[in-house]
């Protein structure tokens, strides 16, 4: 059979920033071996960027500068560009569109993305008799409108925009560049509505007259004058204003009328659902400014961005989980040398909004917050912006605000990092492991790699230990001038397997996937992903416990042979030795251990435990065996020890009994896998001594016969004191308690994700409400499983000595001949 | 070019790498859990890593000392412009690896 009969015919309506980016998408999932592709797209050119129509009336940009998809690129990925053709009828029971010539194109599944055309609002004299604008009369919307514009414009003396929002200011900052007396007339009492306060509005107003615009406000135009040309406006307050040619901006409306015509629902837009569905035709969908989500429509290219992969996921098959849950609208512009950034809401909605703000029109600065239960829920800045990189990622992840409001609006007396990037010298390092100065990152940004991830694979940025991993995303951020692109894959629970952490452990747990090749080969389509395995290997035995099935290539070395890889390849050997505690046997074995193999470094470690460095790996399993000690885990991702302070038995301040703790604790969480090490720590006092306050677990005895349970603590490559998370009574309510809040953030924190950084994300509050209060209702099983993951603990170093495979430990391999 | 037989293929476990020495230069030979072997300089061009003790995802080997990532068919870093030495290695009918030097 014919290999190209078995593709479906995919037609696209719309070649416009919606439509073609779909159809990125799509190809980009191997769409191009399932579909044959067809894009009605009503103007003759290929798809180019529509925010930069003011860069190009205004002459900074020249036509050909802002095509993404030029024509060649249909031809190459074999997409038929019916250019120049508007589609104009839809028949659903024969699954045909219609081009205005009257010819029919079949179709399996169909795209609507026809975007949306200017409002223009009800003007006496707008047209003529043929109802055709009236000369001098333009919209701003296309190419086409630009070319219009600029020829008209030569020669002219003023011009009037009306509209005062974000694409009437652009299209008055191109005008401007052809000499004429540019005039804003706005409807509302403020610019910008959608995006500023009337506090902002009047400030943008000041500045925009000191750059020679004249801003006309609450003028509601009721006629545009002239006989067979512009020669003003009318408004209906009777003044009038004269104008050789008028720009209508007043918004845009859907183009849904060939979504209408065929009886699919349209209110504002075309309702789809959150596969970007229309709710009528599961084989018609509809995406960008022509598409109406729960209740909302978009007109940036974030959402838009967002939508087409869920789109593209779910049309290809991909990831038929995939949903589209709602945008969340946040922007960074320049409006007339003028910076502005904005998200959300742009006014309280409810009397406990908390609003903080700040004001100085005299130097165009304005800054007002609004903040809901401690995270930021909108956001004006305008003239001063440096903080709307951190405010925006605030924003859109939700994350909890510090409590000094202060600094979310200036920085104020913190070090270096408040340097612009702007200001920042190209050879300031910024990733201090793999020595990546900010040239080298911008440089990377500016050879195509547009998101975090793929400048950090480039660059090995962040790589090493991680803690410059924010700065680097600033970085990128700002190169890109705020347009990163996002990889999807920084959601996924690890990079091979396009899933969430929770949509992961529902697959493994529904289809019984025990090892890590049987989750690639159901749920990675096969495909084997280095850098995912470790994470797989941590989750699949967190869930499984005793049932998982070990694959030692899924490893990292370290977890392969139960010690820690060193620079030359040799291995260091770190017993168990919980709360520090050893006696004279233990440490004559260890003495002679560390004659017997030679060892070059007998060091304390940073958890009060002993270090044999230098280790051949081939000595590994004779080193453990004349140890005989338990391994201490100093090599895994996964529980670490519990180190402690002398405690109440010899201490004169001790008020608990630190030691003993620290003991039981390492006997409930020997060996647990995790997401990233844990290393814990317990005190017999407030003052602390072992450090309990900075650990990813501590507890720190207080007057009274309690415990202060701490989480999220740090003191490596970042530095964080804990959250108190709760008071305990006894040891063993610190056992539970601190096991509780061990299995929730295993089954929900990313790979590679400490506590100090889970904590922050969720929030201290909420991790309360869930260990402390069990407000979830999972308390109970948390408590299992933590008890089966302690009753499937083996000690890896047990019989290693005599290893499944007798070539584990062999660092050469015997050859034949 | 000289042919070496390094001994059965079931000595590498799948999805692993083994050192062999072969004259007078070690080779990190790998088995993908697909059935396809490899042959590598033994060491990291970067810092001298025991690439065997690597992560090994399809063709894609991961350096166990700072990450660095390779192709093994090409020898090819996956960034910066640095390589490996690759070798020609099969496994014959008797599941024997042989290799070509």
């Amino acid at each position: 059979m014919d290999a190209l009969a078995d593709k479906k015919k995919l037609v696209v309506i719309g070649n416009g920033m919606a439509g073609a980016r779909v159809v990125e998408e799509i190809l980009a999932r191997g769409g191009a071996e399932q579909f044959d592709i067809t894009m009605f797209g009503e103007e003759p050119t290929g798809n180019y960027n529509r925010i930069l129509l003011s860069n190009v009336l205004n002459g900074s940009y020249k036509e050909d500068e802002i095509f993404l998809n030029p024509l060649e690129w249909y031809q190459e990925h074999n997409i038929r560009l019916l250019a120049g053709k508007k589609a104009s009828g839809l028949l659903r029971r024969a699954k045909l569109v219609y081009g205005e010539d009257g010819q029919p194109e079949p179709y399996d599944k169909l795209i609507i993305a026809t975007g949306s055309h200017a409002f223009i609002p009800p003007m006496e004299g707008t047209t003529m008799i043929d109802g055709t604008l009236k000369p001098g009369v333009f919209v701003f919307r296309s190419l086409d409108d630009c070319r219009q514009i600029a020829s008209w414009a030569k020669g002219k003396h003023s011009a009037a925009v009306i509209g005062g929002g974000l694409l009437g200011l652009e299209a008055a900052r191109g005008l401007q560049n052809f000499g004429l007396d540019v005039h804003i007339v706005h409807i509302g009492g403020h610019l910008m509505p959608q995006q500023l306060d009337p506090g902002a509005g009047a400030i943008l107003k000041s500045s925009m007259e000191a750059l020679g615009i004249k801003v006309h406000l609450q003028k509601n135009t009721s006629q545009i004058i002239g006989p067979d040309r512009v020669l003003g406006l009318r408004f209906a307050d009777g003044g009038t204003l004269e104008c050789d040619m008028v720009i209508i901006s007043a918004g845009i409306k859907a183009n849904w009328e060939i979504a209408a015509g065929c009886g699919l629902t349209v209110e504002r837009g075309i309702v789809v659902d959150d596969q970007m569905r229309t709710p009528d035709d599961p084989d018609i969908y509809a995406v960008g400014e022509c598409a109406q989500h729960r209740g909302h429509m978009y007109g940036l290219v974030a959402p838009l961005w967002e939508q087409a992969k869920v789109l593209a996921d779910h049309v290809t098959g991909k990831n038929t989980q995939a949903a589209y849950h709602g945008s969340k609208v946040a922007t960074k512009l320049k409006v007339m040398g003028v910076e502005v950034a904005s998200m959300g809401i742009v006014e309280p909605q409810t009397p406990e909004d908390e609003v903080v703000q700040f004001s100085e029109p005299k130097r165009g600065t304005y800054k007002k917050l609004i903040i809901r239960d401690g995270r930021l829920v909108g956001g004006i800045l305008l003239g001063d912006i440096s903080k709307a990189a951190y405010l925006m990622q605030a924003f859109d992840r939700n994350t909890p605000l510090p409590e000094e409001r202060l600094h979310l609006l200036f920085d104020i007396g913190d070090p270096p990092k408040q340097v612009t990037f702007a200001e920042m010298s190209a050879n300031v390092q910024v990733c201090n492991c793999n020595g990546v100065s900010k040239g080298a990152i911008v440089a990377c940004v500016n050879a195509g790699k547009r998101s975090p991830k793929a400048v950090m694979d480039a660059t090995r940025a962040g790589m090493g230990c991680g803690s410059c991993k924010a700065m680097v995303a600033d970085i990128v951020g700002w190169a890109c001038g705020g347009e990163t692109e996002e990889d999807p894959s920084v959601h996924y629970y690890v990079p091979g397997v396009p899933l969430t952490k929770p949509e992961l452990i529902r697959a493994i747990l529904e289809r019984s996937l025990k090892s890590v090749s049987a989750v690639f080969d159901l749920l990675a389509g096969g495909k084997e992903d280095a850098a995912s395995k470790p994470g797989l290997a941590s989750l699949l035995k967190t869930l499984w416990k005793g049932e998982y099935e070990d694959e030692k290539d899924a490893r990292f070395i370290n977890e392969r042979v139960h010690a820690n890889i060193q620079k030359d390849g040799t291995f260091s050997v770190v017993p168990q030795m919980p709360g520090g505690v050893t006696n004279p046997a233990q440490l004559r074995r260890i003495a002679f251990v560390a004659e017997k193999y030679h060892v070059p470094l007998v060091k304390l470690t940073g958890g009060q435990r002993i270090d044999l460095l230098g280790i051949r790996k081939d000595d590994l399993p004779k080193v453990w065996h004349d140890l005989d000690m338990p391994s201490g885990y100093a090599y895994g991702k996964s529980y670490r020890t519990c180190k402690s302070c002398v405690g109440s038995d010899f201490c004169r301040f001790g008020l608990g009994d630190s030691i003993t703790l620290a003991l039981k604790i390492e006997q409930e969480f020997q060996g647990f896998d995790s997401p990233h090490k844990l290393k814990l720590a317990t005190a017999g006092c407030p003052r602390n001594c072992s450090e309990a306050m900075v650990k990813d677990v501590g507890a720190v005895a207080v007057e009274g016969g309690k415990w202060e349970i701490y989480i999220g603590g740090a003191a490596g490559s970042s530095i964080r004191k804990g959250d108190i998370l709760c008071y305990a009574d006894s040891h063993e309510e610190v056992l539970k308690l601190m096991g509780r809040f061990i299995q929730y953030y295993r089954e929900n924190a990313k790979y590679l994700e400490r506590t100090h950084g889970f904590v922050v994300r969720l929030g201290i509050e909420r991790i309360r409400a869930i260990v402390v209060e069990d407000s979830d209702g999972i308390a109970e099983r948390l408590d299992r499983e933590i008890a089966e993951s302690k009753a499937a603990y083996k000690d890896p170093w047990k019989d290693a000595w005599l290893p499944e495979n007798d070539k584990q430990f062999a660092s050469l391999l015997p050859i034949l001949q | 070019m000289n042919e070496f037989k390094l001994g059965p293929a079931n000595n590498i476990p799948p999805g692993e790498g083994r050192v062999y020495r072969v004259e007078d230069e070690k080779i990190a030979v790998f088995r993908t859990r697909g059935g396809e072997v490899y042959a590598v300089q033994a060491e990291c061009p970067h810092r001298g890593g025991p690439l065997a003790d690597g992560l090994l995802g399809g063709a894609t080997l991961i350096c166990p000392l700072h990450a660095w990532k390779f192709d093994l068919k090409t020898g090819q870093a996956l960034y910066g412009d640095c390589g490996l030495k690759t070798f020609s290695v099969s496994i014959d009918a008797s599941d024997q690896i042989i290799l070509f030097r």
